[in-house]
């Protein structure tokens, strides 16, 4: 079990890293424009500001409180 | 353009992490038994060519939409993260890496263990496997996720393999860990990369036709490195403003 939880501990960290906010954004993101995709229209323009917007604010959260999100 | 771009992207990475696996075998090589660190290396090589071996015609085989849904997605939360790392360690907000700090405590460590019987030293062999294995691991993922979404997973090998090679030969020659690579600024690079093509294949899998087609790849580069710049510099001021404690650097 102990050794479970090491592993998955290890890919969580290697894949997720420091703010799993970060990472949930991406795929709320990426699911949004399957979902325009799907539905006709060409979302070219979302994916960049919105990327690029969770960047800066996974940032921002450590410029403000520097002991979280690291 | 893609070609070159995946070339360069897995050989930056690549170096990077090799400069770390070489201070840590560095370290145990001098402070204990040679022969042992390197049968570590090579033990660790071997099994990181193996994954990626096994991993990169499995992924490769997917369909080319779905793959590079899969992929684009992955990358866009791993290229994020190094990008993240970069910014707080070019800003201030994070140490960066000290390679002689560390070969330094490698050694200490190496010198206290308890030495070994005859034959493989088995704390040196240990420390060096672990050392290519952890720092090799993003790169065989690297070469896997961006190898196949390019279909050129030996392309990725070749530059996985420059990049050990070369890093390889400068620690031969200068026999001292490689302080004085910029690490930040390399991780910077690749993690603009990283996410440039994980937005640009997300998008792709995803449905949506770029304007300008592969040629988007450029103008998103320029607007991933852009951004990111005017980032480091927001956060340098607002740390100018308000000094703080650092937090201790880590992969």
């Amino acid at each position: 079990m102990r050794y479970l939880r090491t592993f998955a501990r290890f890919w969580w960290d290697f894949i997720v890293g420091d703010d799993w906010r970060l990472a949930v954004g991406v795929l709320a993101t990426v699911g949004v424009v399957v979902v325009l995709a799907d539905h006709g229209t060409n979302p070219w323009w979302l994916l960049p500001p919105a990327i690029l917007g969770l960047l800066a604010i996974s940032l921002s959260v450590v410029a403000r409180s520097p002991d979280d999100g690291r | 353009m893609s070609s070159t771009a995946l070339f360069v992207a897995v050989f930056l990475a690549c170096a990077v992490e090799a400069v770390e696996a070489l201070t840590i075998v560095l370290a145990a090589g001098t402070a204990r038994d040679w022969r042992s660190a390197l049968t570590g290396v090579g033990a660790g090589v071997v099994l990181l060519a193996a994954t990626v071996a096994v991993l990169g015609p499995a992924v490769s085989s997917l369909p080319l939409r779905d793959l590079r849904l899969f992929v684009g997605g992955l990358l866009l939360v791993f290229g994020l993260q190094w990008l993240r790392k970069a910014i707080l360690r070019a800003s201030g907000y994070k140490t960066l890496h000290d390679e002689d700090a560390i070969f330094r405590e490698e050694q200490q460590a190496a010198r206290a263990a308890a030495p070994d019987s005859a034959g493989v030293d088995w704390y040196t062999f240990t420390v060096s496997f672990k050392g290519v294995l952890l720092e090799g691991l993003e790169v065989a993922f690297i070469v896997v996720t961006f190898g196949g979404a390019q279909h050129n997973v030996g392309l990725a090998a070749l530059g996985a393999a420059a990049a050990a090679v070369v890093v390889l030969l400068a620690g031969v020659l200068v026999h001292r860990p490689l302080s004085r690579v910029p690490e930040n600024t390399m991780k910077f690079a690749v993690g603009a990369m990283l996410t440039t093509f994980g937005m640009f294949w997300a998008g792709e899998g995803a449905g949506v036709r770029w304007p300008l087609g592969d040629a988007a790849i450029i103008v998103l580069l320029a607007l991933t490195l852009g951004a990111t710049g005017a980032m480091v510099l927001w956060l340098r001021r607002r740390r100018e403003r308000s000094p703080l404690e650092l937090e201790p650097a880590s992969a």
